[in-house]
């Protein structure tokens, strides 16, 4: 088995706008992407991971530059041409593919490193494709190994950390503007794992109340019932400003959702009591310029992570630990895709050989006149063995552990000496 | 005897400030409390040297420069003891001695002639109306250092730069209800301080008012204060505007009490 045929093409919050993100989410109906991804040719195995953050497909296929051709336009919908999508699309095969889908698992290439949600996410699309029968061999491995690679490094490494510290810093904040949180209203807008974090770090403190609002009411509704809020819609977003004291927002909107315009009627209704506002979605949901309101503070994620910064050397020395875990752990996963070149290996040479030994005894048997069935067993059974013995020693030394390159070789050479690969 | 009391006053003043300024780099809750045990200890030894100043004077020791200056540290110490009894706001009094000590430092530069007391003066109304127009320069003083600190505050966390005040600092609400309830005491004696004046005016110089430099300035710092509470109660004046109302005011108060003294001529002007 080679690595070459694994393969991950996607975009994330780096390589792509959310505009473009959104468009290849298929969130309205998470069905279509295995019903149309299975259809194209080679591709045996594949996951289709879809985040606010990001969209992946992980596929094993014998042609796999063609797959991924197909897979492409199906992700843009013939919308732009190969090339124009390829500047917002990362690609990754082999080594880099399985280096790249660990990262991912670990929460190292997330927006705020470190942070659990990714893991829940990829174990779902893992489910989904299960479900499809979209999986296989490979991926099975390939995502199993995924989970235990995350989870090695956030129990060997404080990289989980950061992402507790930027909630809890918004919280340290919220304690120098109001003092006492327990009269105070928070209202969370959007979901994701920093803004519940943060929702929770509030509760933790007694804040009198938490409303959500959400695009949806139903999710509103269910987030709501984790804090024992109050779930409102979205358009009732200016009019609850005028009551809540903390807003924190992380809506995948590519717009801003909330103009300076809005809230400086409110803040003569409000009787000028401080508005504490955290924006942690990209692209922003609050206008900057709020931040020039008179008591209001508007706290971006970057000014989160410039307070935290102060433990930046600590984090960056996790970091380096788990980025050095995951270059291990691909390592390994390669030798047992090297490991899976040999066993077929020696299944072609067994059966050369099979081929030989059965083609001879044909040739042979004929001619040799009357034999009782016990004889012509005892000939079959004569020449197994001596295949067999003469295959052990090769077989053994191909079996060996080694490193990596040489297994490389020595499979080349054997595949040569007994011309496995050039039929005939 | 007067004057050795005095000067150990002014020592532990300096001392107290001392150990506050040394508790505001380091923040050791030790440092803070010798530093407070000091100042209570300072207010008691001045408030010993009053009576003891009254006794040497045979009348009320508000009547030249030196006793208006000391009293006013005075007040503001007993102000911020008494606050700090009922509120806690963190390395308060690390804005508060200062002062205190620049009052006295002023006081001990004065003359303390004692002045034997112009007819005029010679009132019931002379220890009611300088006491109490001076306690209230006291709170509007506590609701200056309450200004400066928000400032300082606010600015830090605007700009989101954490800098030296970030952590030391309270809460912008706790200096903003520090705000509010300084100027809850000081305001009302101020209006009480003009009222006993003008009391008192009509007993000495047989007019309410007469528009002496000092009288106009004390209403001006009057109507500052009132608007500044006016629009607290009405459309919810906080925060930035409130401590910056409280700053201007404040200085409109020292004006007052000094500027009037000696840039301008007037009645008062034989009083500190």
């Amino acid at each position: 088995m080679s690595a070459e045929k694994i393969m991950i093409l996607g975009v994330n919050h780096k390589t792509a706008p959310v505009e473009i993100r959104e468009r290849l989410s298929f969130s309205s109906d998470p069905g279509t992407p295995y019903r149309e991804l299975k259809v194209i040719p080679g591709c045996e195995e594949f996951c289709f991971l879809s985040t606010c953050n990001r969209v992946e497909v992980i596929f094993v296929s014998p042609t796999p530059e063609e797959t991924e051709k197909k897979i492409r336009d199906f992700l843009f919908d013939n919308s732009m041409s190969y090339d124009e999508a390829g500047q917002y699309v990362y690609l990754h095969q082999g080594e880099a593919a399985i280096q790249h889908l660990f990262r991912v698992g670990a929460s190292l290439d997330s927006m705020i490193v470190g942070e659990s949600q990714i893991l829940g996410q990829l174990k779902q699309a893992y489910r989904d494709a299960s479900e499809q029968n979209a999986g296989g061999m490979i991926l099975n491995r390939l995502m199993h190994k995924a989970f235990s690679v995350a989870k090695r490094i956030r129990t060997e490494t404080e990289i989980g950390s950061s992402a507790v510290s930027i909630s809890y810093a918004a919280v340290e904040l919220a304690k120098k503007i109001f003092g006492n949180l327990k009269n105070k209203i928070a209202m969370l807008v959007g979901a994701g794992e920093m803004a519940e974090l943060a929702a929770q770090h509030l509760m933790n403190q007694g804040i009198a109340e938490v409303v959500v609002a959400n695009r949806t009411f139903e999710r509103a509704v269910n987030l709501a019932r984790c804090f024992n809020g109050k779930p409102v819609a979205l358009e009732e977003l200016i009019p609850q400003l005028e009551h809540v004291d903390i807003m924190i927002s992380s809506t995948g909107s590519p717009d801003v959702i909330l103009h300076s315009k809005d809230v400086k009627p409110l803040m003569r209704q409000r009787r000028n009591r401080p508005l504490f506002l955290i924006d942690i979605a990209v692209p922003r949901d609050l206008d900057p310029k709020l931040n020039d309101l008179e008591n209001v503070y508007l706290y971006g994620i970057d000014d989160l992570n410039n307070i935290v910064d102060i433990n930046k050397a600590e984090r960056d020395k996790e970091a380096v630990h788990a980025e050095r875990i995951v270059s291990e752990e691909t390592l390994k996963f390669m030798l047992w895709l090297g490991s899976m070149e040999v066993t077929p290996t020696i299944v072609a040479i067994r059966e050369k050989a099979d081929a030989i030994r059965k083609a001879e005894l044909e040739k042979t048997l004929p001619n040799i006149g009357s034999l009782s069935d016990k004889e012509i067993k005892a000939i079959e059974k004569m020449t197994s063995a001596m295949m067999n013995k003469i295959l052990h020693n090769p077989i053994v030394y191909l079996k060996k552990d080694d490193s990596h390159k040489d297994k490389k070789v020595k499979l080349a050479s054997i595949r040569k000496f007994f011309n496995l690969d050039n039929s005939n | 005897m007067g004057y050795l009391l005095f000067q150990i006053t002014l020592f532990a003043y300096i001392l107290a400030t001392s150990g506050y300024v040394v508790y505001f780099w380091s923040q050791r809750d030790d440092v803070r409390t010798t530093a407070r045990g000091i100042l209570i200890g300072a207010g008691v030894l001045h408030t010993l040297y009053l009576i003891v100043r009254y006794i040497e004077a045979g009348h009320t020791p508000l009547t030249n420069h030196h006793e208006a200056v000391s009293f006013f540290a005075w007040s503001v110490t007993w102000g911020y003891l008494s606050f700090h009894w009922k509120y806690n706001v963190r390395n308060f009094g690390s804005f508060v001695s200062p002062l205190i000590t620049g009052l006295m430092l002023i006081a001990t530069f004065s003359s303390r002639e004692i002045i034997p007391l112009p007819p005029a003066l010679k009132s019931a109304w002379l220890p009611v109306h300088a006491s109490i127009a001076i306690m209230a320069n006291g709170f509007l003083a506590l609701a200056f250092c309450g200004g400066i600190m928000y400032l300082l505050q606010e600015r830090e966390l605007k700009n989101k730069r954490f800098g030296l005040f970030y952590t030391r600092l309270p809460s912008l609400e706790s200096l903003d209800n520090l705000n509010s309830h300084c100027l809850a005491v000081g305001f009302p004696l101020l209006t009480l301080g003009i009222i006993t004046g003008s009391v008192w005016a009509k007993q000495a110089w047989g007019a309410y008012w007469q528009w002496d430099p000092k009288e106009t300035w004390s209403l001006i710092t009057w109507f500052l204060y009132a608007a500044l509470l006016h629009q607290r109660f009405t459309v919810g004046w906080r925060g930035r505007r409130a401590a910056i109302m409280a700053i201007v005011g404040f200085s409109a108060a020292i004006f007052t009490l000094w500027g009037v003294t000696y840039l301008l001529e007037g009645l008062h002007s034989y009083v500190g």
